[in-house]
């Protein structure tokens, strides 16, 4: 009964959306204000109603009604609670209303919070915001549908992917879409610009903590899915460079992009036209990631099912939106005023700049992606894109952005002065030469990419806190006094040096795992020991059990220093006869900021079993710098400024509601 | 520099910028990607020593035999031809005799086994790699949806 509500409560939310798409577009080309006073109503509605269908799915997989062929497939009555919650999302049908759920969510989000905002610019942004819901919405009623039953309803369910049995696929898909969706924000609020084709300081005001929430949402949901794989596929590897993975790093790109030229929109009122074509081809590239995840044309972890009709229809939804959006753009560019001027070296210079490159990054990671696909469909031949050719075109286009992020936020808006910028960064410059030396030193053979790369690692971090140093005048009056400075500063600005430090950290991290740690794959047999990390190994043999949907061997290590015993994992072996299908479980214990890796593999003949050990140097610098990185973005989040609304939007409103009372 | 100079210095830099950027992703494509062959591919193709290719197929029965320590053989196939490979390492958890498997590596003497350094399995029981599929489709092996015997 539950799931037939909730399937109704899926069609009358495309109902609401098709309302919310089109009355309140229309109520703000003809100044009527009932019209546009039904958007936050529809957008609020329409949320609603998703949550029903929602939590109906969820009240299906939680009793484990396998009359419904989506839990049926997905679950299983033995499995734990938490697994049968988090299913809900673990496939292709349920991810997309999850999707959805979150548009409808961001939806109601502006419609509640955006009450500083121009009555029409408002109606436009909800109206977008609704047609990009109608057709997901169709998506999802004509090929995805999760609430289609089945008859007789069959005994047990198939089980999740044992893979996703895990915390992960409680974290990582929802913060990833949260990030993913939240690009549509920053989309409508183009879309609308454009139709009104008025854009000024206050639309990026406005816009900058839409971008800044989604963007903060998908650094914590990469950053989640790439510890997520590390541990729980047992391969030891952070980041794959694997399609998927791709699909979500380009619009974390190009979202970065748009949260710099979004502040040289608000401060300057330049970079305009190009901040409404970021904000537009970031959301594209998540449609574009949604697509190659959801349609089955890649190789992957990801891709649940692959139904040609599903590729089709969203293909479709591609097109529509990227093509309409940049066609809107392309007529109505033109009319948009150039703003403030500025030099080459400048604030604004040092963004542009950031812009570049992080576009430039993008398109290669975008080639690299699709080059396969486009030369399958033309040619036939099938080739594989990987690691060496992002490593020979990402890597060194980040190299001169990441040694000029210190530098831009030292330089003056209009015009910088760039030697002055550098002297100030002197302490940054120096301690990073010391550390790379120092590693070279220690670390004796050490790869001199290595140093380099753990010393400009350095150097951000140094460096993040200049400008922090600076507008506190520390070191140039008394301390008391630059404490007070500190204090007063914007919010917006710990932010900054807070990102920019966790930009730092998590290139340290990358390097030393890169050039530091150690591998070993070795045939063990019970008591066999073996050296890692200067730390002893030993295997103390293999133990059978039972889970509670599974049976699993577990090895047992016992790890030892200085000949005294620091420590035990274990890894495991789990087998799955639900969908007869082994896991591995890798056993990971963390000494500082490096993690010892083991992982067991195919037992041998002679009863001994092959291990593989890693020893992964400095490893999780990579992760903490991510949350260096949302703790920013919720510091800036938390700025008065962005809250409150600044002085010209509270004028705006103003003259607004005059316009709308009179 | 006058407003026109200035804009001028910035489009210059950005496009000799965005050049070298598509000259780089030019040769990387040109040197650094890997060609996927099935086993009839290899043969028909001549596939020449020391190149890196991904080679991809289903794991022949009866033919995984394990070596000293970590080093495994197995054949792979498309139920036309069949290659050698060697691998020294962990094989993931979902290789098994009859299944979609791909592996990378190279030839070290023509008509020699094939050397893998990775090997990789599909994600879950009932999918199957994309390339694996479509060359079995290709030669009418396996249709879709149909199990796979062999």
């Amino acid at each position: 009964m539950s799931t037939e509500l909730g399937h109704f409560a899926l069609i009358l939310a495309l109902a609401t959306a098709i309302m919310q798409s089109i009355l309140p577009m229309v109520g703000a080309a003809r100044s009527d204000t009932r019209l546009m006073n039904v958007a936050p109503m529809a957008a609020v509605t329409c949320f609603a109603l998703v949550l029903l269908s929602f939590a109906a799915l969820t009240q299906a997989y939680l009793t484990s009604d396998f009359s419904v062929l989506n839990v049926f497939e997905n679950s299983h009555s033995l499995k734990p609670t938490l697994y049968k919650f988090t299913g809900v999302w673990g496939n292709h049908e349920g991810s997309m209303l999850l999707w959805i759920l979150i548009l409808a969510f961001f939806g109601a989000l502006v419609a509640v919070f955006g009450n500083n905002l121009p009555p029409t610019l408002k109606a436009n942004v909800i109206g977008v915001q609704g047609w990009i819901l109608v057709a997901f919405l169709l998506f999802i009623i004509f090929t995805s549908n999760p609430f289609i039953r089945i008859s007789p309803p069959p005994f047990e369910g198939q089980d999740l992917n044992p893979i996703l049995q895990d915390i992960g696929l409680a974290i990582h898909p929802p913060l990833l879409y949260l990030g993913y969706v939240g690009f549509s924000i920053s989309f409508s609020f183009a879309i609308a610009a454009l139709i009104e084709g008025k854009i000024d300081a206050a639309w990026a005001r406005w816009v900058r903590p839409w971008t800044l929430t989604a963007w903060m949402f998908l650094t914590a949901g990469i950053s989640m899915g790439s510890y997520w794989a590390y541990y729980e596929l047992g391969w030891g590897g952070w980041w794959f460079w694997d399609p998927v993975e791709n699909a979500s790093f380009m619009p974390w790109l190009l979202g970065t992009a748009l949260l710099h030229s979004a502040l040289v929109m608000e401060k300057r009122e330049a970079l305009k036209i190009w901040t409404v074509l970021l904000a537009i081809m970031a959301f594209s590239l998540s449609l574009l990631g949604t697509f190659l995840v959801r349609s089955g044309v890649l190789t992957s972890v990801h891709a649940f099912a692959t139904d040609p009709t599903r590729g089709v229809f969203i293909l479709m939804i591609l097109c529509v939106f990227i093509g309409g959006a940049l066609t809107l753009f392309a007529l109505r560019a033109s009319s948009l005023r150039a703003g403030g001027i500025f030099a080459p070296i400048s604030r604004e210079g040092a963004l542009v700049l950031n812009n570049l490159f992080l576009t430039t990054a993008t398109m290669t990671v975008f080639v690299g992606t699709l080059y396969p696909l486009f030369l399958e469909v033309i040619s036939e031949e099938k080739i594989s894109v990987g690691a060496p050719f992002f490593n020979l075109t990402f890597g060194p286009l980040m190299v001169p952005l990441l040694l000029a992020i210190p530098i831009g936020p030292l330089l003056s808006w209009k015009r910088g002065d760039l030697l002055g910028a550098m002297q100030r960064l002197y302490v940054a410059i120096l301690g990073g030469f010391a550390v790379a030396l120092i590693v070279i030193y220690v670390q004796t053979g050490a790869p001199i990419l290595a140093a380099v790369g753990i010393g400009i690692g350095i150097y951000l971090i140094i460096g993040s806190m200049a400008e922090l140093w600076m507008r506190a005048g520390l070191g140039r009056m008394a301390f008391s006094k630059s404490l007070g400075r500190l204090k007063g500063l914007p919010r917006s600005i710990y932010g900054t040096a807070m990102a920019h430090f966790g930009v730092g950290v998590t290139v340290i991290g990358i390097v030393a795992v890169s050039a530091f740690s150690s591998e070993d794959i070795v045939a063990m047999q019970p008591k066999d020991q073996i050296e890692a990390g200067g730390k002893t190994i030993i295997f103390e043999g293999i133990e059978n059990a039972q889970g509670p949907n599974y049976q699993v061997q577990i090895g047992h290590f016992t790890i030892m220093e200085a000949g005294r015993e620091i420590g035990k994992t274990t890894s495991e072996k789990r087998f799955y006869p639900a969908r007869q299908m082994p896991t591995t479980e890798a056993g990971i214990v963390t000494y500082g900021a490096s993690q010892l890796y083991v992982s067991l593999g195919d037992p041998q003949a002679n009863g001994g079993l092959v291990v593989r050990i890693w020893y992964k140097s400095w490893v999780t610098f990579i992760w903490y710098g991510t949350v260096f990185m949302v703790l920013g973005a919720i510091i800036s989040l938390s700025d008065r400024r962005l809250r409150v609304g600044a002085p010209a939007a509270r004028k705006t409103k103003a003259t607004a509601q005059q316009g709308a009372s009179a | 520099m006058t407003r026109k100079q200035k804009r001028f210095t910035i489009i210059g830099v950005g496009m000799s910028f965005l050049l070298s950027a598509v000259l780089l992703v030019m040769f990387a494509l040109s040197s650094e990607i890997t060609y996927f062959h099935s086993p009839t591919d290899v043969i028909e193709k001549a596939v020449k020593p020391d190149t890196r290719i991904r080679l991809g197929g289903l794991v022949e029965h009866d033919s995984i035999i394990r070596g000293e320590g970590t080093k495994v053989s197995f054949t792979i196939t498309d139920n036309e031809q069949t290659v050698v490979v060697n691998y020294d390492g962990i094989l993931p958890d979902l290789f098994r005799e009859g299944q979609g498997v791909i592996t990378e590596g190279a030839f070290n003497v023509m008509g020699g086994p094939f050397v893998a350094d990775s090997v990789l399995a599909k994600h879950d029981e009932n999918y199957m790699p994309k390339e694996i599929a479509d060359s079995l489709k290709e030669r009418g092996v396996w249709k879709d949806g149909e199990p796979i015997t062999n």
